[in-house]
């Protein structure tokens, strides 16, 4: 009985599954093709790449990546980066959780138009950023330090993660804060023990979100910094310049470069549709 | 404990939320806070529990002002109508959590914890998340937390409404039971007038923000002082009738003549309200003093045993309940009776005038 039934249904069903396939399958390659080839050319050597047409590497080589690993003047570049990255995530969310609570469960004069205007913060071009604080900067100190580019990428990434942790903290009920008060907590205990938890998702895509624009953006970074704390993406724009084009050495930095992104979006994947609408799904 | 609301008001924006109260709630006693949505239940509670500061008054335990004292340092347990639990918390921790702020010893938050999951027959789940867990069951692991807590006031915000009809039922009786025995204030609030009437103890009547009325249950069934509490408390609504008293005759608005009830022939000639229960319409004059109606119908609702008959009655909207089923047709005519003594009478103000030997046989 049931071998007939698969039978006659089985052809079907096949044929729309491969039609399905087929246009993935091209979706997907092209996607992924600018990041292979990347990958491709960061095991090439530099004469392949300029000589040859090749789909994949003809003389595997990981001399670009030891070169990455072991010059001090490219892997500092990572450890800057990735200092004030999780520099300001740190301090985002810190400083957003307590914002993003007020928000949710108070009303008071002006609440909902300070909301808005947070977001207006994010409306402006960085450019438009950059001379102040290089003037400031220059004149407290906090000129080429982790800290003060990790402050910089605050007034993108604040409201972002004040607005984020905003929609997931709405979605819990106010009667588990006041379950949380009768039962005795304290507002401290309640917030960490109970609140943070409930929220934790929400916590980890406000943390991807940061990380991420602070990660990708260049210009701010670029400006605020000289030798100490110059990120990454400086260090592959600037040897640009220097005898000719390494383009080896720079297609595996843009690979490495890659590399946190896709680390932190797997811990978050579950989550991510509901952080672009601002935690409001 | 005993728990004085002493001329409590909560004013938000510019709405009162609470008109003036005062209110004593003895030790140990059962009291429902009955009416509508939105009549200012939940306000009320809220400021009873010391979530809501209120705008004047004073909140006493025992004769103590406790309206500065945070709701972290009263000994208060509240159950919501939508099931609050910690959701990160297994049952067990959910329960437990109250315990634990208090530094109970383990041993001690273990047997308390297992003895409560017993009572509402949780121990099976004590070790799942509360969303694991059906709607009746996180409900009553809500309740298991307020119990084992011990608390001097216990309230309950409308605990079963979002439960199935069997579960309710057998809460019902358990509920009042299980907190009572603690020696604890518990006020439970509901919407349904039936609802009060089966947990009995003392029922206080709200409305639009105001107690209309506090008292023992039935008492305040049987003798509303006021039209709004007989309206409160009554489900279906009560049916009213405007007349004004003219000797020993009654008229109503579109001219129909009544003969006055006997009892009622004493008051002064004045316009009035009657008031009539759905379930004292009867079909058949069970006495020649009856008085009669003739009305229309407009719907028939059938509930298996008994039939509500909407209809109108020259201006106003009635309902009968009846036993037994009726199929009236849509609009035909028919003639509704009622005892003399089962009339409620209302002056202008809206006070009750009925003498009290009367309303005995409601």
């Amino acid at each position: 009985m049931s071998t007939v039934a698969t039978s006659s249904i089985a052809p079907i069903k096949k044929s729309r599954f491969s039609r399905q396939g087929i246009v993935m399958t091209v979706y997907l390659v092209f996607l992924l093709l600018p990041i292979y080839w990347l990958i491709n050319m960061s095991l090439k050597t530099n004469e392949e790449i300029l000589s040859t047409f090749s789909l994949w590497p003809q003389h595997l080589t990981l001399d670009n990546y030891i070169k990455i690993f072991t010059d001090p003047s490219w892997y500092s570049g990572y450890i800057n980066s990735i200092t004030y990255v999780v520099l300001n995530t740190v301090i985002s969310i810190t400083v957003a959780l307590p914002a993003a609570y007020a928000f949710s469960r108070y009303r008071f004069l002006g609440d909902k138009h300070l909301f808005f205007w947070l977001l207006t913060n994010r409306m402006a071009p960085p450019a438009v950023f950059a001379l102040p604080f290089f003037q400031l900067y220059s004149s407290v100190g906090l000129f080429d330090t982790h800290i003060g580019v990790a402050l910089a990428h605050c007034l993108f990434n604040v409201p972002l993660a004040v607005w984020i942790l905003e929609g997931f903290m709405s979605g819990v009920p106010k009667e588990i804060d006041e379950t949380a008060y009768i039962d005795g907590y304290s507002f401290t205990r309640f917030f960490t023990r109970i609140f943070m938890p409930l929220i934790a998702s929400g916590i980890g895509v406000t943390a991807f979100f940061c990380f991420m624009f602070s990660w990708v953006e260049l210009l701010l970074a670029r400006t605020l910094t000289s030798v100490a704390a110059k990120p990454i993406a400086a260090t592959m724009t600037r040897t640009v310049s220097a005898s000719g084009m390494d383009w080896g050495v720079l297609a595996a930095a843009g690979v490495l470069t890659i590399i946190p992104g896709a680390l932190v979006i797997w811990f978050v994947r579950n989550y991510i549709a509901k952080g672009f609408a601002l935690g409001r799904v | 404990m005993s728990l004085t609301v002493d001329h409590v008001s909560k004013v938000v924006g510019r709405d009162t939320h609470i008109h003036p109260t005062t209110l004593t709630l003895a030790a140990g006693s059962l009291n429902v806070l009955l009416g509508a949505t939105l009549a200012g239940k939940t306000s009320l509670m809220r400021l009873m529990a010391g979530l809501d500061k209120p705008t004047t008054g004073r909140i006493l335990w025992q004769g103590q002002d406790v309206t500065a004292k945070p709701v972290q340092e009263r000994n208060v347990a509240m159950v919501y109508q939508q099931f609050i639990n910690y959701p990160s918390l297994s049952v067990y921790e959910n329960i437990a959590s109250p315990l634990k702020i208090r530094g109970l010893p383990k041993k001690t938050i273990q047997a308390k914890v297992h003895e409560a999951a017993e009572l509402l027959k949780l121990t099976p789940m004590l070790k799942r998340r509360p969303l694991e867990l059906s709607g009746g069951q996180q409900q009553r692991c809500a309740l298991a937390r307020a119990l084992v807590k011990e608390a001097d006031l216990v309230l309950l915000d409308e605990p079963l409404a979002n439960l199935d009809y069997k579960l309710r039922e057998e809460l019902r009786v358990e509920l009042p039971r299980i907190f009572t025995a603690s020696g604890a204030v518990f006020v439970y609030t509901t919407t349904e007038p039936t609802e009060a009437l089966l947990l009995g103890g003392n029922t206080i009547t709200l409305h639009q923000g105001q107690v209309t009325q506090m008292g023992n249950t039935l008492e305040v069934y049987r003798y509303p002082q006021t039209l709004t509490t007989a309206q409160v408390f009554s489900d279906p609504p009560l049916n009213t009738l405007s007349v004004t008293k003219q000797n020993q005759l009654l008229k109503t608005l579109k001219g129909q003549v009544l003969a006055c009830p006997l009892a009622l022939q004493t008051l002064p000639d004045a316009p009035y309200t009657l008031g009539f229960r759905p379930h004292h319409f009867t079909l058949q004059p069970s006495s020649p003093h009856d008085l009669a109606f003739h009305t229309q119908v407009t719907v028939v609702e059938l509930s298996g045993s008994e039939s509500f008959i909407h209809l109108k009655h020259e201006e106003e909207r009635w309902v009968a309940l009846v036993g037994g089923i009726h199929d009236f047709p849509l609009g035909s005519a028919i003639t509704l009776y009622v005892a003399p003594e089962q009339v409620y009478c209302f002056n202008e103000q809206g006070k009750w005038m009925s003498p009290p030997s009367l309303a005995q046989a409601a």
